[in-house]
């Protein structure tokens, strides 16, 4: 099951979409979006793939182990609320620190940006661990 | 000292990857307890010692530790036994490829052994608890692959594991009558907290949790059936240290209760648990269950003396407790040594060791002659004293001297059912034992023997500063080898004369007390398996009706329960409010509302599979508008690409089943719509009222006037998701990744046969 035109669109929509999921990731904190939301577009971008290229391609592009993705999300996102322990705050507590980037000026920089790029590893990785192994059970049913 | 235990967990978890690679050094892991004590020796000389650490000082948990004489007595038995079986365990178990994993067990266990005795703070001192109960678990069923062995340690882990909540209660009852988590001012406050109205209730719980611990009666089974666990575990855990942790809390808390009711019904219970313990010690063949029995009564005889509480019994019941470290874990060692030359564990099976392997026979004769009283061993010497004491203690001894009597009598017939037979004789086919096998062992009798000829020493030492500690008094009594022709050393020859014509006469006593087994049958053994039974069957019985396996009986479960509940809150809060202003409404939110309604008809009526997932699709999208339209953009996006993303997925799980073979029965199908219409109408229901609720508005407040100032973030949604309430959402992306996992092994593992990834 290829089709030529969805394989275009696909090809050309993935790193579209890609992108704005990090956009989304980044803008959450003052607009609408987050991680949660980030997460989902980019397994969506990945599930297109999977439609117009199959799971082994799809696995490809996405490189990691969907199990690590799980795991380093998690871990990301439990890791971030540790930092607090540094300055003696209880768990989770949000640290801030303002960064001078070159082109944006003056940013906001803190743990819940990590807890929240924790989230959307995490997603991305529980919505193509069901996906790819699905997948891969239904192709090997008779 | 916090450091010290920092490191022995490090300790644990290096174990099993530094030994797997060098396996033929495993004894030399026995250089941790030793660097411990070394390391304890020079802690507790130091003038100045580190401010105690504060854990969670809101909760009252503190790192704070109490090292006086009976904390280190103690300490002093865990380091040094823990040397000598560390030594031991690796010739034991020799050529196992866990060694490693026993390694690192018996370190766990050291150091949580050691916080045991040594802690102040008693939250502290329950989690050292709970720890030992933990590694007795791993220890006992280090054999995972026979039935007995995990029986055995699902055993110790359920009764000692529910004796340690009945503990912890006790102590947090205890604490709060003191008013303070630390051991030493609940015993700076001695008797006075007595008069507290929890002090009665607090002190039975953790008499409880103590008895479980040091397998008093009616709790006493387990530690037989614990006999499953390899030599080293027996001898360590189940005759030196572990079990005697309920004697030292009981020893520690005797300021507190001594001399109250509570410490006589102690004294009874230890009175009853030595009597049954020897008793049940005598008809018993396999040598390490007959050591288990045997270490039943000596743990009821420190028990019942602790009870009897006047300084003089609580020196003596330390000597005794000492003397009893010394011979028993002797015993049991050497019992592994033996069972590995002769290949058997049954004690009739054993002959002519004193020819086959002289050494090894020597110390377990040295050993029994402890065991049995003779002089001029460490054990005689105890033993003399126990008498002294309760032949002058004021109150109702004669029982509890009959019973001691009696429990003597006994010891002195089990010694001779260890050495007599065994050592004598022609020997059989047997293979000497390696010196690590039998040498550690041989140790510890002579330390018992030197401990004897020499008792003024272990006395000023180990035994006085502990007798202190637990009776916060100068104990005016003495340990002497020979003190004058009185009426203890007449007892004292009685009962080994008496010990001796028992085992003479062995077969015929046995022989009367085989008739009384079927009343022993309805023992406390018998109890726990009914219950566990019980509780299995009663498991299994609930799984069968509820699990049934079928999603639509799940799905009925869950929305009949929700409703029926969420209708009752309605009914009874009187939260039914259903004036609602339809002035207001649109035309294109009718339009919408109709669209939606008929996609959920739809989804009902179509005969395929993927048209009705498409019509479910529908009536989500529908949703997400009806959220962009009253200004929920976070949620409305999010619903978008979850739609997108379901119908992805069901069509992909949809696509390849087969078309539908037959449809439920009208029955079925009548029982369905009646449950839907029941769950829809009770939404829709409740949704109007919540209309009417003018609900509290502070949290909204809270965090509308918070999310910029405190937390930098202007969408309120994402403060509150990502820094607010962080929490919950790391625990439902907790949840996300074990059902992910849950997909996958269902899914994936089975094709593999389960054999792991």
């Amino acid at each position: 099951m290829t089709s030529l035109i969805l394989a275009t669109a696909a090809r050309f929509l993935f790193p579209l979409l890609l992108l704005f999921s990090v956009f989304l990731l980044l803008r959450g904190h003052n607009l609408p979006g987050g991680g949660f939301v980030g997460g989902l577009v980019a397994a969506a971008a990945f599930a297109l793939y999977w439609l117009a290229f199959g799971t082994r391609t799809a696995r490809r592009a996405l490189r990691l182990n969907p199990l690590t993705l799980i795991a380093g999300g998690l871990l990301l996102a439990a890791g971030s609320g540790c930092v607090a322990f540094l300055n003696g705050r209880p768990f989770l507590t949000g640290l801030w620190v303002r960064l001078h980037v070159p082109v944006l000026g003056e940013v906001w920089a803190g743990t819940p940006l990590i807890f929240d790029t924790g989230v959307y590893l995490l997603v991305i990785g529980v919505l193509m661990l069901v996906i790819t192994t699905l997948a891969e059970e239904t192709r090997e049913q008779p | 000292m916090l450091a010290l235990f920092i490191l022995l967990s490090a300790a644990t978890a290096v174990a099993p990857v530094v030994i797997r690679r060098r396996a033929r050094y495993a004894p030399a892991w026995a250089a941790v307890p030793l660097a411990s004590g070394l390391w304890l020796a020079w802690w507790i000389s130091q003038p100045e010692r580190e401010p105690a650490w504060n854990w969670a000082a809101s909760l009252g948990v503190r790192f704070s530790f109490l090292t006086d004489g009976l904390g280190l007595l103690f300490a002093w038995l865990i380091c040094g036994i823990g040397v000598l079986v560390f030594l031991y365990a690796g010739s034991y178990l020799e050529g196992d490829p866990r060694l490693g994993r026993f390694y690192a067990y018996l370190t766990l266990f050291f150091a949580s052994m050691l916080g045991l005795v040594l802690a102040d703070n008693i939250i502290l001192l329950f989690i050292f608890w709970e720890l030992t109960s933990l590694s007795s678990f791993l220890l006992i069923g280090y054999d995972h692959h026979r039935v007995e062995a995990r029986n055995a340690a699902l055993q110790t882990l359920l009764v000692t594991g529910l004796g340690g909540l009945a503990l912890l209660a006790g102590l947090i009852l205890l604490a709060s009558a003191a008013g303070s988590y630390e051991l030493s001012v609940l015993i700076a406050r001695g008797g006075e907290l007595r008069a507290e109205p929890l002090f009665a209730p607090g002190m039975i719980l953790v008499i409880l949790g103590a008895m479980t611990k040091s397998a008093q009666f009616p709790f006493h089974f387990w530690l037989p059936s614990a006999m499953e666990a390899p030599a080293p575990v027996s001898a360590y855990l189940h005759s030196a240290t572990m079990v005697k942790a309920g004697v030292y809390l009981l020893a520690r808390l005797t300021p507190i209760g001594g001399g109250s009711w509570l410490w006589d019904l102690v004294a009874g219970v230890g009175l009853v648990t030595m009597l049954a313990g020897f008793l049940l010690a005598l008809p018993q063949r396999d040598a390490k269950r007959l050591l288990a029995f045997s270490t039943v009564g000596a743990l009821g005889m420190f028990t019942m003396m602790i009870g009897l509480g006047t300084p003089k019994a609580i020196h003596a019941s330390l000597a005794v407790l000492l003397a009893h470290a010394f011979y028993k874990a002797s015993l049991f060692l050497l019992a592994g040594a033996f069972e590995h030359a002769t290949g058997a564990r049954n004690v009739g099976e054993w002959r002519g060791l004193w020819r086959s392997m002289p050494a090894p026979a020597a110390a377990a004769a040295l050993a029994a002659a402890s065991l049995a009283g003779l002089p001029p061993l460490f054990g005689y010497v105890a033993k003399e004293k126990a008498l002294s004491a309760m032949l002058g203690h004021p109150v109702h001894a004669g029982i509890f001297l009959a019973g001691f009597a009696a429990a003597g009598v006994c010891s002195a017939a089990l010694a001779a059912i260890l050495t007599v037979r065994p050592l004598g004789g022609a020997p059989g086919d047997v293979h000497a034992p390696g010196l690590l096998l039998w040498a550690p062992p041989a140790l510890l009798a002579l330390l018992g023997a030197l401990a004897g000829l020499r008792p003024a020493a272990a006395d000023h030492w180990l035994i006085q500063p502990a007798a202190q500690a637990a009776a916060r008094t100068l104990v005016d009594s003495h340990l002497s080898l020979w003190h004058g022709f009185d009426a203890v050393v007449l007892l004292s020859i009685g009962i080994l004369l008496a010990g001796a014509v028992l085992y003479w006469r062995l077969g015929a006593v046995l022989a009367a007390a085989s008739r009384l087994r079927s009343a022993a049958s309805y023992g406390p053994l018998r109890l726990y398996e009914t219950t566990l039974g019980g509780v299995n069957r009663l498991a299994v019985g609930t799984t069968r009706l509820l699990q049934s396996g079928k999603l639509r009986n799940y799905l009925l479960i869950v929305l009949l329960t929700t409703s029926g509940l969420a209708f009752h809150a309605l009914i009874s809060r009187g939260g039914l409010d259903l004036r609602t202003d339809w002035k207001g409404l649109q035309p294109h939110e009718g339009v919408l509302a109709g669209t939606i309604a008929a996609a959920a008809v739809a989804a009902l009526l179509f005969p395929s599979r993927l048209a009705a997932v498409a019509a479910l699709g529908v009536v989500g999208l529908g949703v997400a508008v009806i959220f962009l339209l009253y200004g929920a953009p976070d949620l409305a996006m999010t619903q978008f690409v979850v739609e997108a993303l379901t119908v992805m997925l069901l069509v992909l799980v949809l696509y390849h089943l087969p078309r539908f073979s037959g449809f439920s029965s009208r029955r079925a199908r009548l029982r369905d719509l009646g449950v839907s219409l029941a769950a829809g109408s009770l939404l829709t229901l409740a949704l109007l009222s919540v209309n009417g609720i003018e609900g509290d508005t502070s949290l909204r407040e809270f965090y509308t006037s918070n999310s910029y100032t405190a937390a930098h973030g202007r969408n309120i949604v994402n403060v509150i998701l990502v820094d607010f309430r962080a929490l919950d959402t790391l625990g439902e992306i907790t949840v996300l990744a074990i059902a992910a996992l849950g997909v996958f092994s269902l899914l994936k593992l089975r094709f593999k046969g389960g054999g792991g990834r």
